[in-house]
């Protein structure tokens, strides 16, 4: 085998199976030094499974993995750091209470006899950082880090331990527009010395940009391979789902009625500063700008997340007394969280229970619950909702990112809330379960609904809503109606935009 | 190995643990059992039956003991029934079973059965008489038959595990509701002193010590429990309104708690209590059971009810399973938080209660290290200490392993130190199960 043709990582027929699951069915996977090759899929499609077994915290059943032509036998992710291959999770594996520098090197700090050189570890970590652009303060706790600079200590943790092969999970998933530019560059910069970067992500605009190559994957199987030419949206949509979606997006004409919702100069500390909005009865209201522009901080207080330092919320001309998010409930406002796993649902419990939480005065009389009722109930939003589960007692915790919201979904919808916000409502969440939960907004729209979406992905936003709100800085940069000459040009100008136009 | 994970898996699997922890002392208590008072007069008027087809003349021997008296009793009762002719009955020791002998053959008619207790059957005194006396031929000599049987599953024995046990128990329901927000309450031991010594005292200067009424000891009691409630709302809101950790806020209340009752009771004990104050402690109204092992069962199976069978049971695994998302969908999570810590501090004030009536005395040093045991009975229950699950019968069925283990070892005559070390490995193991079983039963992260 010639040098040219050697893989620098290369998993044949990688088989693993768990109880009831074959996650992975013979998939094939090569890697070439300088490449950066995306792994595609939608949830539960078996990329995780497939980066656990190249990282060593899964062993495969059966098939072969070889790093630069050797074949490896892993049990544990410290050998396949000592071959080379260093996974970046999208949860860090990184200690809060030590420093960057000291995260860098932990476990291989350069030392005498467990006495650390400092000074060597330090020039150590500045070379790293200059080498990948991380202008990081090496003493800083990792507590203080950005996700961003997170991201960054973990790829010098990688380089200082001479990785070949970078493995990054859903590296922009947490990232800003400028952060997701620089990680590009930094990606470019790293094929150009040699090393393997494997990259997976929904984000499909994100694959043109970056990829060399795309491997998709379906239900465990490797379904396809697309070179850089052919890397389009709808071929690796089509592939994906294993089918052809006609629209991304299905908007519906709408004509919106009177006010229903209505904040006035709402005030927040320094992320919320003087908002004042309305949304419509029968219109879909897209809240967007950067991430950490305000937008989820504003919800939250038209939710009674938090509380408001200033200003009133209004709901059908009635103002509401939001002490709580069950004030907020009880006058039929929901709000379908970003972050599913930390706030949306406990995760412990059954997906019946998480359902009939903000319900359970509707199934109980007096206190005492009547679970047959819920059951009843739960049973009919599984069936609408097409929710796929093995039964209503699976915990919440064994459902992928698009049951999960339509979970949520169900426990707003049984509620019946006059209001309801969508979080980011598509993060996380495969491109089939995405479009029934446009399907669903729009339906909620023409019952008389309001809904505000916050979302960053602008051709969701353009694709969606009838009037769009950008934010920044805790402030409203803009109102748009929704129509042809609104562009993603326009949107993110606004977001970035100056600090005067402020309305 | 597949059928043990069965077990350990399912909610109860301490419930397998527990039986086999019965059986096992079942065993190796197993003794041959000697019958006593009325138990062995109707055992020894069965066998009676069984051997004579028709009634004849006897006479009844037993000692001269309230036991024996008993014996005596009801089987010159059972025998006459059944229309036996009773020569005589003899109370005492070797003389006077001579004397009855003697006196039954010299009304010269003859003597068909001596049925005694199991001591006289060995007696030198019948030797001699059946050497002597021709007519002592045809006496048929009867004791109750003895039986083997373990001393570990004597009702008494049993009825004195669940007696034990139940303040630790009834404490442990408070706890398990905590642990299940995945919070813990250390001040539960303390509590207890403080109940404990709140009551009597109240008793003994407010409704008249010794000479106090029902209803000056109900108050004095329902004051005291008001009283630890109150206390566990205070660690309670210092929980959920400033975010103390639990483990603080309820070291601090243990500390405050001690220091309480040993200032109010000035380091002494309170004895001045009417007679009657026993009853929770020691009485057993129902059918000899205990009424401080009712009063548990009948908290269990409320608690069991409101854990599975209403909203706020529902609240309380939602707050611990993850808070914010609970506070989201509009459960009141900070007062459910309130209404745990407080139910926890009332139930540690029934527990006071019921061990000074126990002790018929409040006394500061009641309760001391109580909350670990608490604690080790929530956890060999099968109640994870991260929160979100747990069940209350789980841990009924953990304060009995406590319970069955330390009973067990003192039948077998076990060290009260060795007793130590046995429990703290039982706990581990169980700590140990508990991860086992959240890992998918694989030792290795």
């Amino acid at each position: 085998m010639s040098a040219e043709n050697q893989y620098l990582l290369e998993l044949k027929g990688i088989e693993k199976r768990f109880p009831g699951v074959h996650a992975l069915q013979s998939v094939d996977f090569e890697l070439r030094s300088g490449e950066c090759v995306a792994l595609l899929g939608e949830n539960g499609a078996g990329k995780s499974t497939l980066i656990k077994v190249m990282g060593g915290a899964h062993q495969a059943d059966s098939g072969l993995l070889l790093v630069q032509g050797v074949l490896q036998s892993w049990d544990k992710p410290a050998d396949s750091l000592d071959a080379g291959v260093a996974i970046i999770y999208q949860e860090f594996n990184l200690v809060p209470g030590l420093t960057a520098a000291e995260n860098v090197f932990l476990g291989i700090e350069p030392s005498d006899f467990a006495w650390v050189r400092k000074s060597e570890e330090m020039q150590k970590v500045r070379d790293v950082f200059n080498r990948i652009g991380a202008e990081i303060n090496p003493d800083a706790l990792c507590d203080s880090l950005t996700v961003a600079e997170k991201q960054l200590v973990e790829i010098a943790k990688a380089l200082v331990r001479d990785a070949q092969i970078l493995v990054m999970d859903e590296p922009s998933a947490a990232l800003t527009k400028k952060e997701v530019e620089q990680l590009y560059r930094l990606i470019d910069d790293l094929k150009l010395r040699g090393i393997g970067v494997v990259y997976v992500s929904h984000r499909l605009e994100e694959i043109e940009r970056v990829a060399d190559r795309a491997i998709v994957m379906r239900d465990g199987a490797r379904v396809g391979e697309l070179g850089r030419e052919e890397l389009d949206r709808s071929r690796i949509i089509e592939m994906m789902v294993g089918r052809k979606l006609e629209n991304e997006f299905p908007k519906e004409v709408r004509t919106p009625g009177e006010v229903r919702l209505r904040a006035r100069n709402l005030n927040r500390g320094q992320k919320v500063r003087n908002v004042s909005l309305e949304v419509k009865a029968g219109e879909i209201l897209a809240l967007t700008g950067l991430v950490g522009a305000g937008r989820t901080e504003t919800v939250r207080l038209l939710f009674g997340a938090d509380r408001a330092d200033t200003g009133e919320v209004e709901l059908d001309g009635r103002i509401l007394e939001l002490g709580s998010p069950s004030d907020a409930i009880e006058a039929g406002i929901c709000l379908l969280t970003e972050d599913r796993k930390d706030q949306g649902l406990v995760l412990g419990q059954s997906i019946k229970e998480n359902f009939g939480l903000p319900n359970l005065k509707k199934f109980s009389r007096k206190g005492w619950m009547n679970d047959s009722l819920e059951g009843q109930s739960f049973g009919e939003y599984i069936r609408k909702l097409q929710i796929k589960v093995s039964g209503q007692s699976q915990l919440a915790s064994q459902l992928s990112g698009g049951n999960q919201q339509k979970v949520v979904l169900a426990k707003w919808l049984e509620r019946n809330a006059e209001i309801l916000i969508f979080d980011e409502p598509t993060r996380g969440i495969d491109v089939g379960a995405k479009f029934e939960i446009y399907q669903w907004m729009n339906q909620l729209a023409k019952a008389g609904k309001g809904i505000i979406m916050i979302s960053s992905e602008l051709p969701e936003v353009l694709g969606m809503s009838d009037r769009i709100l950008v934010m920044k800085e805790g402030q409203l940069m803009g109102e748009l109606v929704n129509g042809p000459d609104v562009t993603q040009e326009v949107l993110m100008g606004l977001a970035i935009g100056g600090h005067t136009a402020c309305l | 190995m597949k059928w043990i994970k069965t077990i350990f898996s399912s909610d109860y699997g301490m419930l397998g643990v527990l039986v086999m922890l019965c059986l096992f002392f079942s065993w190796i208590t197993l003794e041959e059992q000697q019958p006593e008072g009325v138990d062995a007069a109707e055992v020894l008027a069965f066998s009676i039956n069984q051997s004579f087809d028709l009634p004849g003349r006897v006479l009844i021997a037993g000692r001269k003991t309230d036991s024996g008296e008993a014996f005596t009793n009801r089987l010159d009762e059972l025998l006459r029934q059944r229309g036996w002719e009773v020569t005589g009955v003899v109370q005492g020791g070797p003389p006077e079973l001579g004397n009855g002998l003697r006196s039954s053959f010299d009304q010269n008619e003859s003597l068909d059965l001596l049925a005694c207790e199991k001591t006289f059957v060995k007696l030198a005194v019948l030797q001699n008489f059946q050497k002597a006396e021709v007519k002592m031929a045809e006496v048929l000599v009867m004791a109750p038959e003895s039986s083997f049987w373990p001393n570990f599953l004597k009702a008494s024995n049993l009825l004195n595990v669940a007696n034990q046990i139940a303040v630790i128990a009834i404490l442990a329901i408070g706890m398990t509701l905590i642990v299940i927000t995945a919070g813990i309450d250390l001040s539960v031991g303390s509590l207890i002193a403080v109940s404990a010594v709140l009551a009597t005292w109240v008793i003994r200067e407010w409704f008249g010590g010794d000479e106090a009424t029902v209803a000056g000891m109900i108050a004095g009691c329902g004051f005291a429990i008001l009283i630890c409630s109150a206390l566990g709302l205070f660690s309670g809101s210092m929980v959920a309104y400033f975010g103390v950790p639990p483990f603080v806020a309820t070291l601090g209340m243990m500390m405050v708690g001690s220091g309480l009752a040993y200032m109010l009771s000035g380091g002494l004990s309170i004895y001045q209590l009417p007679q009657t104050f026993d009853w929770l402690g020691r009485g057993d109204d129902l059918g000899g059971i205990p009424n401080a092992v009712v009063l548990m069962i009948v908290l269990y199976l409320l608690a069991h009810t409101l854990m599975s069978r209403t909203t706020i049971g529902r609240y309380i695994y939602a707050v611990g399973g993850n808070p914010e998302a609970a506070r989201l969908s509009g459960v009141p999570v900070k007062k459910i938080l309130l209404g745990v810590y407080a139910s926890c501090g009332a139930l540690a004030g029934l527990g006071g209660v019921i061990m000074a009536s126990q002790f018929k005395s409040g006394d500061p040093k009641y309760g001391l290290m109580y909350e670990l045991y608490v604690i080790a009975a929530v956890v060999v229950g099968g109640t994870s200490l991260s929160g979100g699950r747990g069940k209350v019968f789980g841990t009924l069925i953990g304060a009995f392993i406590i319970a069955v283990i330390q009973n067990g070892m003192n039948l077998t005559g076990v060290q009260s130190y060795t007793q130590k070390v046995v429990l703290g490995v039982v706990l581990l193991a169980a700590v140990l199960l508990d991860m086992l079983k959240k890992r998918g039963w694989k030792l290795s992260l």
